[in-house]
């Protein structure tokens, strides 16, 4: 309730602050280049466009928003609770295994409605954080998790038919990390992570179950932390300070970093009313109680205050770098050779071309290729052709000579079939005359012979 | 997705290809669960953060205005803007009218209520003007396909801008003079091209020369000369996304072409302060409802449907000069040196060669572009 209140008297006065101040706006670099042509006009009259931001408004709440946030702590730490409390929802979650080999992220979506305002919530959760005996590999997959999401997002802008106002935008836009309240320092591996994940996302970091430490230790444990991530030359989110209606709210809210913060989905009686909370045997911790924790600036800060900064730094700066980088591995770059401003296209084109014509190269030795090894087989079957001519033609040679052969031995054969028939005859005529003479028995016996003999 | 494709089966021969279909479209997004709170959280804060960021960066608003001279279109502005952003040109007897279409551009910074907004008016002296028009679209064209290509070659770039200056034409405010008959063939020819590649809004100019009853019936013809030949003015049919929309903007459509009267002198009728032209037989009020159509004008251009301008603009038009660039390169592939900007590729060759398959009744509107410049 009084967050409303204070949120509407926090745009009153920063409606007021504008039309006052009309004079001390500060332009961008180009916008001041552009002065120089530009006049201010003064109307004479009621024109109507200050309705502009609210057809802005009412574009946006048709399209609906997108928010994702990624909780990086250990297992156990409270990162399922606390965002349950920011949300005051029940996102469906169970407790996670402590035995995970790897560190794995799990996204949920969820879709929150609040008056006419439709939220995307993503929330990414690290898996097995911290729970492996070496742990030298658990930050490369978050780290991967985050550039994957910029890669969609860049395969989809440079597309050629492209719908990026359709497009469920999905890049991380911030990510809570959860340090865990020892009291004492930073641990390796949380410096480690957040120093490889500062260039690419905006980072808050957050001391869980801040109900374990007490004031006083609290306050030396934050110190100690902020020293720490500043030496260490990390860089965390901070909260923007160029727009004067919450530069105070927004500076002193970066004093109060890390927040400490406790979180609840529990309900206990307190005085007369039900309020979220942790019951102890040796006291109440009231999650939404200042004096007990910082879950009311978290929230604040998060949700109330500078969601919308927390996309537009995405966007506009780790999104450019990586897409800086990311287009510079692949050659590409601003300037040409003589340092005249060569257009992404033109590059694009240009490899695009080398790679054409380097490819028709490669056609052609393949052709070459093709036509030599066809012609070699070609000379290989000629010659194994006229190998086989010359066997038939040797071939029928042979056989003609069995053929003359033959016909050598079957005239030989008809010339004695001949003979022996003619025989044959005079033996019969020989046999037809019995009673000639008795010699002719001696006769006979000869020609029985002899007729046998034939 | 399915609202799109259902849209782009539906016309083959609709000029404007894509529709941002955007309030249904979870069908590309991942599967979501939705959650019921138990309490105020403070999401809504989020659009005073949205208004507090837009107020901060300020507003762009490009408009074009397009008709022959003597049509009331510097005082139509200055009406719209309620300021001198021109001198409305009177040129004397002896200047010669020039001889090819030059536009000129100017920008002002204008702040209501704290809003800024940056307008650019561009306006087209000698549209029309001369005997033989043939072309004349051509240098129109021309500028507003070379402010798609500036904001192209900057998003393009490897370190762009935080924010690049939009200098692109939201709006192109066309003037049709009071015939009272039928629109001419020059109206017809330039806007079936121009409603391709930016918003049109057609307006009948000098509307104090025709009676009610006439107003009504040259807006009837104009509308169905419209139809006969396709052409689709702003707001289109096919980017009305729910049935809110589609109410409101069917309400426009009837009365488009607004009968409009310019004036940016005052006048004292019945004790107050109005803007009007004075003539022997009356003042015409320009905000009076019953004497033009102003106000729905003005309400259309800047109370209701700014954002709307730029988004059709930026989402639609833009992207389809964009997938245009970017296939014609494919096709021809050339080396450094290839993208020149004068002028800007006003007759587009109909690309040839296998052309990728999603853009083909835009190819075909090229194409006949093309066909309508050979002959």
């Amino acid at each position: 309730m009084s967050s409303e209140v204070a949120r509407h008297l926090l745009f009153q006065s920063h409606m007021a602050t504008k039309t006052a101040h009309m004079s001390s706006q500060v332009f961008d670099n180009e916008e001041k280049q552009k002065k120089e042509n530009t006049r201010s006009l003064a109307m004479s009259g009621h024109v109507g466009f200050e309705s502009l931001p609210d057809q802005l408004v009412s574009r946006s709440i048709q399209q609906g928003f997108c928010f994702n946030i990624l909780c990086v702590g250990e297992t156990g730490i409270g990162k399922s609770t606390l965002i349950d409390t920011l949300f005051n929802t029940n996102f469906e979650d169970h407790e996670s295994s402590h035995f995970y080999p790897h560190v794995r992220l799990k996204a949920q979506t969820y879709e929150l409605q609040e008056s006419n305002v439709r939220l995307k919530l993503t929330i990414v959760n690290t898996v097995g954080f911290g729970d492996q005996i070496n742990k030298e590999e658990s930050y490369q997959p978050i780290v991967d998790y985050i550039d994957a999401q910029f890669e969609a997002y860049l395969q989809e802008e440079l597309k050629i038919k492209r719908s990026l106002f359709n497009y469920h935008d999905s890049r991380i836009h911030v990510c809570l990390y959860f340090i865990s309240p020892t009291g004492h320092s930073l641990k390796t591996l949380d410096l480690l992570t957040m120093k490889s994940l500062d260039s690419k996302v905006n980072i808050i970091p957050v001391i869980a179950k801040a109900d374990a430490i007490s004031k006083t230790e609290l306050q030396k444990f934050k110190i100690k932390l902020m020293s720490e991530l500043v030496s260490n030359g990390v860089q965390i989110y901070q909260f923007p300070t160029d727009d004067e209606t919450i530069a105070k709210v927004n500076a002193s809210m970066n004093g109060h970093l890390p927040f400490a913060v406790v979180g609840s989905m529990d309900e206990v009686k307190v005085g007369n009313k039900m309020v979220k909370a942790r019951q102890y045997p040796w006291g109440i911790v009231q999650v939404e109680n200042e004096n007990h924790c910082d879950f009311v600036k978290l929230r604040e800060m998060l949700i109330c205050t500078n969601m919308e900064d927390l996309r537009d730094e995405t966007h506009t700066r780790h999104y450019e770098l990586y897409r800086r980088r990311k287009l510079e591995e692949m050659g590409l770059t601003d300037t040409g050779p003589e340092n005249k401003p060569l257009s992404l296209q033109e590059t694009y084109e240009a490899k695009r071309h080398e790679f054409y014509g380097e490819r028709q190269r490669k056609e052609e030795e393949m052709k070459q290729l093709f036509v030599q090894r066809v012609k070699e087989k070609e000379a290989v079957l000629k010659e194994a052709e006229r190998e086989l001519q010359a066997k038939f033609e040797h071939l029928k040679r042979v056989h003609q000579e069995e053929k003359l052969r033959l016909e050598e031995k079957r005239r030989l054969l008809e010339e004695e079939i001949i003979a022996f028939s003619k025989k044959k005859a005079t033996s019969e005529i020989y046999q037809s005359q019995p009673f000639m003479t008795p010699g002719g028995n001696v006769r006979k016996d000869k020609d029985r012979k002899n007729s046998s003999f034939m | 997705m399915k609202k799109r494709q259902k849209k782009n089966g539906g016309s083959p021969m609709d000029p404007l290809r894509q529709s941002p279909s955007r309030s249904s479209s979870r069908a590309s997004s991942p599967r979501t669960l939705p959650c019921e709170m138990l309490g105020y959280v403070g999401i809504e804060a989020v659009l005073d953060q949205l208004k507090i960021k837009a107020m901060k960066m300020g507003f762009e608003f490009n408009i074009m205005v397009v008709g022959q001279s003597g049509l009331g279109k510097s005082t139509m502005v200055n009406t719209l803007f309620k300021s001198k952003m021109w001198k409305s040109t009177m040129p004397g007897l002896g200047v010669p009218t020039p001889q090819t279409l030059q536009l000129q551009s100017v920008t002002h910074v204008i702040e209501e209520s704290g809003v800024k907004l940056k307008l650019t008016v561009t306006d087209t002296p000698g549209f029309g003007d001369q005997i033989n028009n043939d072309k004349c679209w051509d240098p129109i064209l021309g500028y507003i396909n070379e402010q798609y290509e500036h904001y192209l070659q900057e998003e393009i770039l490897i370190t762009r801008q935080r924010h690049i200056p939009d200098t692109r034409v939201h709006c192109c405010v066309y003037f049709v003079p009071p015939t009272g008959h039928w629109l001419r063939p020059l109206d017809i020819e330039f806007l079936q091209r121009l409603c391709r590649t930016v918003n049109v809004v057609p307006v009948i100019a000098r509307a104090d020369s025709l009676t009610i009853e006439e107003r009504e019936a040259f807006r009837h013809r104009i509308q169905e000369n419209l139809k006969t030949h396709g052409i689709e003015v702003y707001p289109q049919k096919c980017f009305d996304e729910d049935i809110n929309d589609k109410i409101l903007n069917s309400k426009i459509r009837e009365r488009i072409p607004f009968a409009v009267v310019g004036a940016d002198r005052e006048h004292i009728v019945n004790g107050r302060c109005v803007l009007g032209r004075k003539t022997k037989w009356g003042i015409i009020e320009v905000e009076n409802m019953a004497h033009c159509e102003f106000p729905l004008l003005r309400d259309l251009l800047i109370r209701s449907h700014l954002q709307d301008l730029k988004d059709i603009t930026h989402n639609v038009h833009y992207e389809n000069y964009r997938i245009f660039r970017l296939n014609e390169s494919h096709v021809l592939p050339r080396g450094p040196g290839w993208v020149n900007l004068a002028p800007a590729p006003v007759s587009v060759p109909a690309p040839a060669g296998p052309q990728a398959n999603p853009v083909p009744p835009k190819v075909g509107g090229w194409a006949k572009d093309n066909s309508d410049e050979e002959c």
